[in-house]
């Protein structure tokens, strides 16, 4: 039988800006998914975002999963495949995206974790510690799929 | 008839950002400004709810810097609840708070050295905008990178260790804290293996300045020259002139370094300073009462802090102080690029701070809050990485928060940003009319050096691409260019 994978499922955003916190609300509901089930090769943890450290932290994990809000247009919620970026510049000064991560990690680290970004659909971003309805739904659909490909990919690697 | 040339919004800067840059038929600046969307929603969104819960509530305004929104309202509540303005708490609260501050300097600090100001050293102001980054550093200096991201990260675990959790930290309550640290933790960060544990933060905060010096006195002229101006300076200092990011007295000096605002109680900040609204700009301005809007402005962060402070009480950086100081001859330093310098000794300061700070058997005690008589109204400053952070609240009868009035850091550096944007578009914009990379990026330096933090001074959401704008006498526009 093949070792399982060790996989680290990373939500980022602000839980006090209302949808902006789906990524940290997915974590928690992970949580006690996870530990119903004892799977003790998936880590999970949390932030506000992103940033240049998360680039050392994955490199110790085979698979990554980010989880994070988003205002683009995708129903419900998608998962895509984070591929190293380009060296550009980012827009913003103190937080950096998925892909400037998992570059960092290879050119650091030289290690190349297979990585996802599960985005969320979010709709209000205010100063309000609770999810929008829609996003609510988008987060049960969201655990939904996520948890059913997570006993797939860990199965497969049985 | 003036051509004007905007610049939307900055790169590398959190938030909203734009810069106008105003030009003469002639090619000649005129103006420069720079407009920062403050949304000042956050002040009436925490009226009405209980004041103990402002030190979490205060962490919804920004994900960058929640340690020091988190601290400032804490010790604005510390007042309310009796327990002092800021020295009454008991030395294990107030250990762990400076100790959950030093970190978060720290942190903040390596990034914006490593991320954001040492490529434009590395690779030029107007060097290749792909290898401008850390990923550009990380691939011809792999080492230095490194040293970066596991800074950060020793800086991280330290505001773990002491607020608790990563998001929506609760170390600090009114009164005092709510945790100690304890023995392995402790032992973790002083005895762990390399590189996380103090020896080596403090060893490798040497190395980045070093690196800083070694550049610097390779550039001096291009360092010393960039947006130079004479400004005042305000920070928080010991009361024996001591720099001292946590707790202190309120100075401000002149460009001569002539004490302007001669340490004073924070608590009666608001009889000494007031906020200018201008029409252009959603973001206030403020500034000395006693001095007026012409000259009471001034600057605040790493530059004003050496500045306002006589000494920095741990060996190393004292040592770096002195040849810094040396430099202006004991002057203030008005040079905008040494920023990066100071913030390199506070760098060090910090780790040393922390190294100290853990060998206190008082982190590990017991006794965490203290309360006293109930006050009405409390005042909460410190010195953010970026500079000086007032939170202000004002309870009623039921404990809800009736009035809340935060200044942050970037807000106070509003006018010596605008400064120093006009500096730069002087030096490298007169009589042109396409506007080159090098450019955007030289009035970004001049920006970046301020490390502001427009989400915080916007609490604004969201990350925006730069646009640059260039309008003809005619209010036309001739040019504009997007970075991403």
């Amino acid at each position: 039988m093949n070792q399982k994978p060790s996989i680290l499922i990373f939500g980022y955003g602000n839980p006090g800006r209302q949808d902006d916190g789906l990524g940290a609300a997915f974590i928690e509901r992970m949580e006690r998914w996870i530990g119903e089930n004892e799977w003790s090769n998936i880590a999970l943890d949390t932030n506000y975002q992103l940033n240049i450290e998360d680039a050392e932290q994955i490199a110790a994990y085979d698979l990554v999963y980010f989880v994070d809000a988003t205002i683009e247009p995708v129903e419900q919620f998608s998962l895509t495949k984070v591929e190293p970026s380009d060296a550009k510049v980012e827009f913003t000064m103190h937080a950096v995206s998925p892909a400037f991560v998992l570059n960092l990690c290879q050119k650091l680290f030289s290690k190349t974790p297979e990585t996802w970004l599960l985005h969320l659909k979010g709709y209000q971003w205010e100063f309000e510690e609770k999810l929008s309805e829609e996003a609510k739904n988008n987060l049960e659909a969201a655990l939904d799929f996520f948890q059913q490909h997570m006993i797939k990919k860990l199965n497969n690697s049985n | 008839m003036s051509k004007k040339i905007t610049i939307e919004p900055v790169t590398r800067v959190e938030g909203h950002g734009k810069v106008t840059i105003h030009m003469d038929a002639q090619g000649n600046i005129q103006q420069s400004r720079l407009h920062i969307v403050e949304f000042r929603g956050f002040e009436r969104f925490v009226q009405g709810r209980p004041y103990w819960e402002a030190p979490v509530l205060v962490q919804r305004l920004c994900g960058i810097c929640p340690v020091s929104h988190h601290l400032a309202a804490a010790k604005a509540l510390d007042v309310i609840v009796g327990a002092g303005t800021g020295d009454g708490l008991t030395p294990t609260g107030e250990k762990m708070r400076r100790l959950m501050h030093y970190g978060q300097f720290f942190q903040s600090h390596a990034l914006h050295f490593f991320h954001l100001s040492a490529p434009d050293f590395l690779f030029g102001v107007d060097g290749d905008p792909a290898k401008r980054n850390i990923i550009g550093i990380a691939l011809t200096n792999p080492d230095l990178a490194v040293q970066g991201v596991m800074m950060r990260k020793f800086g991280q675990e330290i505001i773990r260790a002491t607020a608790g959790k990563k998001i929506h930290g609760t170390g600090a309550i009114p009164g005092g804290i709510n945790k100690n640290l304890s023995i392995e933790e402790r032992d973790e960060f002083l005895k762990g293996a390399d590189p996380l544990n103090a020896d080596k933060m403090v060893s490798w905060a040497e190395e980045a300045l070093d690196f800083f010096k070694k550049y610097y006195f390779a550039n001096k002229d291009f360092v010393d020259n960039f947006s130079y101006f004479p400004s005042n300076h305000l920070s928080l200092v010991r009361k024996d002139g001591a720099l001292d990011i946590y707790h202190g007295v309120l100075r401000a000096v002149d460009a001569d370094g002539k004490k302007i605002l001669n340490d004073i109680d924070y608590q009666e900040y608001d009889k000494y300073i007031e906020e200018e609204v201008r029409s252009w700009s959603y973001m206030k301005f403020p500034y000395l009462k006693e001095y007026g809007k012409d000259k009471g402005w001034y600057r605040v962060g790493p530059l004003a802090r050496l500045n306002t402070a006589d000494f920095i009480p741990t060996p190393l950086a004292q040592k770096e102080f002195e040849a810094y100081k040396a430099l202006t001859n004991g002057k203030p330093n008005n040079h905008c690029l040494h920023m990066h310098y100071a913030r390199l000794i506070e760098t060090l300061h910090a780790a040393e701070m922390i190294r100290e700070l853990l060998h206190d058997p008082d982190l590990l005690g017991d006794d965490l809050v203290i309360k006293g008589e109930k006050q009405k109204e409390g005042v909460g400053l410190i010195e953010a990485p970026r500079g000086t952070l007032f939170h202000h609240y004002r309870i009623n009868d039921n404990d809800q928060i009736e009035m809340a009035n935060l200044i942050v850091s970037t807000t106070n550096n509003n006018e010596p940003m605008n400064k120093a944007v006009n500096n730069v578009a002087k030096s490298v914009m007169t009589g042109k009319e396409v506007i080159t990379e090098g450019m955007m990026n030289a009035v970004e330096v001049a920006i970046r050096a301020y490390d502001p933090c427009l989400s915080c001074a916007t609490h604004a959401l969201g990350k925006m691409p730069l646009e640059l704008t260039l309008v003809g006498p005619n209010d036309e526009i001739l040019d504009r260019k997007r970075s991403h």
